[in-house]
């Protein structure tokens, strides 16, 4: 254990570290700050899907639309950069409190088809409202000064920003999943009927997960509102909600760093070919779901773990 | 003559409307429950077959000049083979596992054919005319009745009870319903379950893609058709609950008669109409409205 947990921490520290010194290493930083808020988006997902066991196929309804509600607040309301993300953090928490009282009413594959059901309906008052700026979405959102004091509308700066946000939040979810609630969601992961039998009221922990999931996946995408200057209507629809489900399942669901790795791997081949290859990213990114869930159900991080703990028992 | 204030020939278009959108979502819902039912799998890939039918009718047409009629039974058998195909290379590896995956790995196939389609046609849709016996409309003294709607609803209803009845009346239907419940049981006594299965999402694919080749003449045929629709079925599926077969099929027709009369009434609320009563079923009748809780 000992051995492991020490090799879990040198690859954080490094990864910190080359996170931190990334705009000296000339990564391209907006494209470093996009991976980041798909990452915590993905991070969020993996909160209900790894360790409450719900699969929800709604989750662009909580990035979008706080996403959009951030875009607004900054544009025509005159909103602090922090109160935006703020603002559409809790938007999209309580959007999810909505949500989720639905949805937890019926269990498993009914589950994911309720969510998706009702972030279409998301997806439909978005564009039709007014406020969303219909097809054309949000564009041209200022970054502003965060406090009143610090101007983001240098790169640089609103890159470390982003790592810091990512960071807390990061550490906020992992301590989510080590305290003793997150042990409750665990075991209703493992055995819904048995937490019952314990006296859990399930329903109270699932909805609250699920509130906290759509309220990070919600600043996830109020933060890339932020850092892109821009929300559209792609932010919303449900072919999102399968590529933070893709990079859940790529990375390793129920891990920690398998999501932030996924979303590494779909955002940097999206990029690396959008331009190049055209429809095929949607073939490309289709294939690879059929191949994780064929191949390797653990995901990269997590069949890395497996391979690591069975090399561990093999030397005991 | 004006009922409600709306103009009586518009209040009547929008009902058969809603009738050929039930229509729809009657035929795809029934294929998602007879899956369902034998597969444990809830087939994201359903849209795309259904698009697949309208592009096969299509491309038949437009490349080798078959005519609607023989698209109607030559496309579905396409899809239907995919569909074989589909189970036997992927699906079958999954029987076991939480259902979830099976979703997870119909959705990533519904990608690639979605995806192939749209590099090759693009986005915008394709013409399909409608055949000439049924082009024109009928004047039924209330109302004008464009005979190639009257003609899906028919048609689609047909197909429906036969499939209730192949299922619920049939020693075929009776394996099935034995295998639904039981398929270890039913394969002790020497039934071909794989066999049956296969033939079962091949069935179930082919029905999608002969709803996809009766809707080809009313919508435009796009490669993004498929996902839309497969979206509003699914909500379909959690109003009527996938136990019953005629449960789908009235709550299939019914629902699109909802949405036609908001078109007309209310019009904005038309897209979301669904899922507002999906809601409004799941906090008043958690399984369904003909579903029996799990």
């Amino acid at each position: 254990m000992n051995h492991y947990a020490k090799l879990t921490r040198i690859t954080y520290i490094a990864l910190l570290a080359l996170a931190l010194a990334a705009p000296l290493l000339g990564l391209y930083p907006v494209f470093v700050m996009k991976l980041l808020c798909f990452a915590l988006f993905a991070c969020a997902f993996n909160l209900l899907l790894g360790f409450t066991g719900l699969l929800s196929f709604g989750h662009a309804a909580f990035f979008g639309f706080a996403a959009y509600i951030t875009g607004w607040g900054i544009k025509s309301q005159g909103w602090t950069p922090e109160i935006g993300i703020l603002g559409g953090a809790i938007v999209a928490a309580l959007l999810g409190l909505l949500v989720g009282l639905v949805a937890i009413r019926r269990q498993g594959i009914y589950f994911a088809m309720i969510t998706l059901a009702m972030a279409q309906m998301v997806y439909f008052i978005c564009l039709q409202a007014s406020f969303t700026g219909g097809e054309d979405g949000l564009q041209g959102v200022p970054r502003g000064n965060l406090f009143g004091v610090l101007p983001l509308a240098s790169d640089t700066t609103m890159y470390y920003v982003v790592v810091a946000v990512f960071v807390a939040c990061f550490l906020g979810i992992s301590r989510i999943v080590h305290s003793p609630f997150g042990q409750v969601l665990k075991m209703i992961r493992e055995n819904e009927p048995r937490a019952i039998s314990l006296g859990y009221e399930v329903d109270r922990y699932k909805l609250l997960a699920f509130v906290l999931s759509a309220g990070l996946a919600g600043l996830a995408g109020s933060l890339k509102t932020l850092v892109m200057g821009f929300a559209t209507l792609s932010d919303v629809h449900w072919s999102m909600s399968g590529e933070v489900i893709l990079m859940s399942l790529l990375g390793g669901v129920g891990t920690f760093f398998g999501p932030v790795f996924g979303a590494g791997i779909v955002i940097s081949l999206q990029n690396l070919l959008a331009d190049k290859v055209g429809a095929w990213v949607t073939v490309i990114i289709g294939a690879i779901f059929v191949v994780c869930v064929l191949a390797f159900r653990k995901g990269v991080v997590g069949e890395l773990q497996a391979y690591l703990e069975r090399r561990r028992a093999a030397k005991a | 003559m004006e009922i409600f204030g709306i103009p009586h020939q518009a209040f009547m278009g929008q009902l058969l409307l809603g009738l050929v959108n039930g229509a729809f979502y009657a035929m795809l819902s029934l294929g998602l429950a007879v899956i369902f039912g034998l597969l444990d799998i809830v087939n994201f890939a359903h849209g795309a077959l259904y698009m697949l039918g309208a592009f096969s009718a299509w491309i038949m047409l437009d490349k080798w000049g078959v005519n609607y009629w023989f698209a109607l039974i030559l496309a579905p058998l396409v899809v239907g083979a995919l569909g074989v195909i589909i189970e036997r290379l992927f699906l079958k590896h999954l029987y076991g596992l939480d259902p979830l995956y099976g979703l997870l790995l119909t959705f990533g196939l519904s990608l690639i054919l979605e995806g192939v389609f749209r590099e090759q046609y693009g986005v915008s849709g394709q013409n399909y005319p409608v055949p000439e016996l049924l082009s024109g409309a009928t004047n039924l003294g209330f109302m004008v009745l464009p005979n190639y709607r009257a003609w899906v609803v028919v048609a689609s209803l047909v197909v429906c009870l036969g499939t209730w009845f192949l299922i619920e009346r049939t020693r075929l239907g009776a394996y099935l319903r034995a295998g639904t419940e039981n398929a270890k049981l039913v394969q002790a006594f020497g039934v071909n379950v794989p066999l049956m299965v296969m033939l079962t999402y091949g069935a179930g694919a082919a029905l999608a893609g002969l709803a996809g080749v009766l809707a080809a003449p009313i919508i435009q045929v796009t490669p993004l058709m498929g996902s839309n629709l497969i979206i509003v079925v699914f909500a379909v599926v959690v109003i009527g609950g996938m136990g019953s077969i005629l449960g789908s099929v009235i709550t299939g027709l019914g629902l699109g008669v909802v949405e036609g009369l908001t078109r007309v009434f209310y019009p904005e609320a038309s897209s979301v109409v669904v899922f507002v009563v999906m809601v409004i079923v799941l906090i008043l009748r958690p399984a369904g409205l003909f579903g029996k809780e799990a």
